[in-house]
C-alpha cells in the first residue's frame, strides 16, 4: 500500500543522530516496591514502536516517568540527547514530547473546538499572553482546523467534550497529543476498549499523525502491535527482556514464555 | 459585529439609566451595583473561569480601596497629583500587588487547599487591620474627600449622579477588559486548567503560572470596584475586607451563575437590589439572602444566567409560549409556599426582639396576632400547601422545558450527528 506501510528498518537512522528517547537505568521506587528496575532503552528518530508487556509491568509508569509526571529514583532520561531527569510535564512537552493516557484525559466542559486550540497555543508561541485576541490568531485556528479534520471531528466542535461517544473521546485524546505538533509522541493504550472497526480506524488516524516522527505506544492489542511498530519493547516486571524487530519478537523464546503465551490478537 | 453591538448597547443603557429611573434613591443603589458588578466578575475570573474557590476575595477589593482612599486624601493635600477618575487604577494597582504577593503561594493548588488558604489570608488580613490602624484607621476606618482632589477636564463629582458616570465608566472598561482577558491565549488557558489541570500540563502550560496570572488579574478589578468604592463613599473600614464581604460576592456570582460571563453582573444586580429593598422591610433580609443562595445551589447550579440560558432551545424553536402555563402553576405554588416560610421567620424574629407587651406585627398588610395559635397553623398550613403542590408542580413544569426544547422535525440544520 502507501509508502508508511512498509517497514522501515531502525538501523536506517543516520549514524551520529541521538536517539529520540534514551533511558539509561532508570529506576522507580514507591515506597519499598522497586517497580520500574534499571530500565535501559534507546527509541531511534523516526521510528514507530510499540512497548508490550503483562499488566503491572510498569509500562503505564514509565511513561509518566519519561514525561515528568513522576520523578525517577534513579537513572537518566534524555530527549535527542537532551538530559531531561526531573522536569516538569510542560518542560518535557515544550520540548516536543507529547502524551496521551490510557484513561481520557480531556478538557470535559470546553467545546472539542477549544480542546485541540489549547493543545496549539503553546507551540505556536502564544504562551502566557494576555495581549492576543485568541479567536483572531489565524495561525491557530487553522490548525485547530487541520487537526479536526484529521480527528474527523470536524462537524462536532461546538460540543462539549465531555458529552462525545467514548471512541470520540478516544479520537480527541490523540488530537489534542499531537495537536502541538511534537515530533516524539507517546500513546498509552490508544485502541483499549474499542471495537473491531473503530480500532482500525485509529490505527489509520495514529499511521497519518505520526507519519515522519517518533511515536512510542503502550498497546495490548497484538494486532495493532505488530501492525504498527518498526520495533518492539518488551517490558516486564520493571524490566526490558527484549527490544527486537517484530519478527524477532514473536519468535523470541524468552518473549514468548514471559508475555506471548496469552492468546495472540491477529498473527 | 454582534459582540460590539452588545457592548454598545450596554454603554447606551448605563446612560439613559439615571434618566430613565428618577428617584432619588436610585441612583445610590445603581452606584452599588456598578461596584457590585466589577467585584462579581472579578470574582467570576477566579470561581468560574479558573476553578478557584475563593473564601477571601474582598481582601483585594478592600486592600484596593484602602489604598484608594489614603491616595486620595493625599491628592487632596497636593501632595500627589491624582484626579478622581484615575483613582480606581490606583485601588486596581494596589489589588494587583497583593493578589501578586498572596497568589504567589496560594495558586499552587487549586480545589481545597486553594480555598483554605484564600481563608487563611482574609483571617489574616481582617487581623491586621486592627494591628496596623494606622493605615486601617481601626474601628473608624479611613475616611477620605473626593471634592478636594484636582479636577480632570473640569469634571466635578459632588453629587451621586455625578459619581454614578464616573462608575458606569469604570463598569464599562473593566467589563470589557476582563471580557477581553478570557478571549486571550491565558484567558482561555485559565479554562482548560479549571477542567483538567493535569492536561494542561502536558500541552506545554505549567498549572500554576496560569492560575496565577488570573489571580493577579482578579485582584486587579476586585482593587479596582475597591476604588470605586472608595471615591462613591468616601470612606472604607475593614469589614470591607472581611468574611462577610467575601462571603457576599460569592453568593452574587453563584446566584447569577458563573458558567457564563453575563451570569455575575445578573448576579450583583439582584443581589444589591434586595439588600437595599429587603433591608427597607425586615431585619433578617440576610437570612433570605442565604436562602436564595442554597434554593440556587440545591435547585439551579447553573444560577440565573444558566437557567436563562435553558430556555434558548424553547426560544428558538418558538415554543416559549408553552411554558406559561406550567410556569405559573409552579411559581403559584412556590408564592404560596414563600408567604409561608416568610410569615414563620418573621414571626419567630419578632417573638425573639419584640418587647413582650407587643402583641401584633404587620406581615403582608394585614396586622397578625403573633402570641396566639392560629396566624402559625395558617403559615405552616401555607407551607406544606405550597411545598405539596410545588412537589406536584416542579416536575410538569420541568417537563414542559424538556418538551419544548426537542428539536423540530422539520428543521434537522445545527445538530447532525456523525454516522
Amino acid at each position: 500500500m502507501s509508502a508508511s506501510r512498509a517497514r522501515r528498518e531502525p538501523t536506517l537512522q543516520r549514524p551520529g543522530t541521538p536517539p529520540a528517547i534514551e533511558l539509561v537505568d532508570v529506576r522507580k521506587a514507591f515506597g519499598p516496591t522497586l517497580i520500574i528496575r534499571g530500565v535501559s532503552l534507546a527509541i531511534e528518530a523516526g521510528t514507530r514502536q510499540a512497548l508490550i508487556g503483562p499488566n503491572g509491568a510498569g509500562k503505564s509508569t514509565l511513561f509518566n516517568l519519561i514525561t515528568g509526571k513522576y520523578p525517577v529514583s534513579g537513572g537518566r532520561i534524555r530527549l535527542r540527547g537532551e538530559d531531561i531527569t526531573g522536569r516538569r510535564p510542560y518542560e518535557v512537552n515544550r520540548r516536543g514530547l507529547s502524551r496521551s493516557f490510557q484513561v481520557t484525559n480531556i478538557f470535559p466542559w470546553l467545546s472539542v473546538f477549544e480542546n485541540v486550540r489549547c493543545s496549539v497555543l503553546w507551540s505556536l508561541g502564544y504562551r502566557y499572553s494576555f495581549w492576543h485576541w485568541v479567536d483572531a490568531a489565524r495561525e491557530v485556528r487553522e490548525r485547530t482546523e487541520t487537526v479536526l479534520e484529521q480527528l474527523n471531528l470536524a462537524a462536532r466542535r461546538h460540543i462539549p467534550a465531555g458529552l462525545l461517544s467514548y471512541a470520540e473521546q478516544r479520537a480527541l485524546e490523540i488530537g489534542i497529543t499531537i495537536a502541538g505538533g511534537a515530533d516524539v509522541i507517546l500513546l498509552d493504550e490508544p485502541t483499549s476498549g474499542m471495537s473491531r472497526s473503530e480500532t482500525e480506524q485509529v490505527v489509520q488516524l495514529i499511521r497519518q499523525v505520526t507519519a515522519g516522527k517518533t511515536l512510542l505506544m503502550v498497546e495490548h492489542d497484538m494486532s495493532v502491535v505488530f501492525d504498527l511498530a518498526d520495533r518492539i519493547a518488551v517490558l516486564v516486571y520493571g524490566e526490558v527482556i527484549a527490544h527486537d524487530t517484530p519478527a524477532r519478537i514473536r519468535a523470541s523464546a524468552a518473549v514468548q514464555e514471559a508475555y506471548l503465551g496469552v492468546p495472540q490478537g491477529a498473527g | 459585529m454582534r459582540r460590539s453591538a452588545v457592548w454598545l448597547a450596554a454603554a447606551a443603557l448605563l446612560a439613559a439609566l439615571p434618566h430613565v429611573v428618577r428617584t432619588s434613591a436610585a441612583v445610590p443603589v445603581m452606584n452599588q451595583m456598578g461596584i457590585a458588578i466589577v467585584f462579581a466578575l472579578s470574582y467570576n475570573m477566579l470561581l468560574g473561569q479558573g476553578g478557584m474557590l475563593s473564601f477571601g476575595h474582598a481582601v483585594y477589593f478592600g486592600l484596593g480601596g484602602f489604598i484608594a482612599a489614603h491616595v486620595l486624601n493625599l491628592a487632596g493635600q497636593g501632595v500627589v497629583y491624582l484626579p478622581v477618575p484615575l483613582l480606581p487604577l490606583v485601588g486596581g494597582l494596589g489589588g494587583l500587588c497583593f493578589a501578586a504577593l498572596y497568589g504567589s503561594f496560594s495558586t499552587r493548588r487549586a480545589g481545597t487547599v486553594f480555598a483554605m488558604i484564600s481563608l487563611g489570608v482574609g483571617e489574616m488580613m481582617a487581623a491586621s487591620a486592627l494591628i496596623f490602624d494606622k493605615f486601617f484607621g481601626g474601628e473608624e476606618g479611613i475616611t477620605a474627600n473626593r471634592t478636594k482632589a484636582p479636577l480632570l477636564l473640569g469634571l466635578h463629582f459632588s453629587t451621586d449622579r455625578q459619581v454614578y458616570y464616573l462608575i458606569a465608566f469604570w463598569v464599562l472598561v473593566a467589563a470589557a477588559l476582563m471580557y477581553a482577558f478570557s478571549r486571550t491565549p491565558v484567558g482561555r488557558m485559565a479554562n482548560a486548567v479549571r477542567d483538567n489541570p493535569e492536561r494542561a500540563e502536558f500541552v506545554g502550560y505549567s498549572a500554576q503560572t496560569v492560575r496565577f496570572i488570573a489571580f493577579c488579574a482578579a485582584g486587579f478589578f476586585a482593587g479596582v470596584a475597591g476604588g470605586l468604592f472608595a471615591v462613591n463613599y468616601e470612606i472604607l473600614t475593614a469589614a470591607n475586607m472581611g468574611l462577610a464581604a467575601s462571603g457576599a460576592v460569592l453568593l452574587m456570582t453563584y446566584i447569577g451563575g458563573i458558567g457564563s460571563f453575563v451570569g455575575p453582573i445578573l448576579g450583583a444586580v439582584l443581589f444589591t437590589f434586595l439588600q437595599s429593598m429587603l433591608s427597607d422591610y425586615t431585619g433578617i433580609w440576610l437570612l433570605y439572602l442565604g436562602l436564595l443562595f442554597l434554593a440556587t445551589v440545591l435547585f439551579v447550579p447553573a444560577g440565573l444566567a444558566g437557567a436563562l440560558m435553558m430556555h434558548a432551545p424553547a426560544w428558538r424553536a418558538g415554543r416559549l409560549r408553552r411554558l406559561v402555563g406550567p410556569y405559573l402553576v409552579a411559581a403559584l405554588a412556590a408564592l404560596v409556599a414563600a408567604v409561608g416560610v416568610i410569615g414563620l421567620l418573621e414571626m419567630v424574629h419578632f417573638l425573639v426582639t419584640a418587647s413582650p407587651a407587643i402583641t401584633t406585627k404587620r406581615l403582608f398588610w394585614t396586622a397578625v396576632p403573633v402570641r396566639t395559635l392560629l396566624p402559625w397553623l395558617a403559615f405552616v398550613a401555607l407551607t406544606a400547601a405550597g411545598a405539596l403542590a410545588l412537589r406536584w408542580a416542579a416536575p410538569r413544569a420541568a417537563n414542559a422545558l424538556a418538551e419544548a426544547s426537542r428539536p423540530a422535525p422539520a428543521s434537522a440544520g445545527g445538530g447532525e450527528r456523525r454516522p
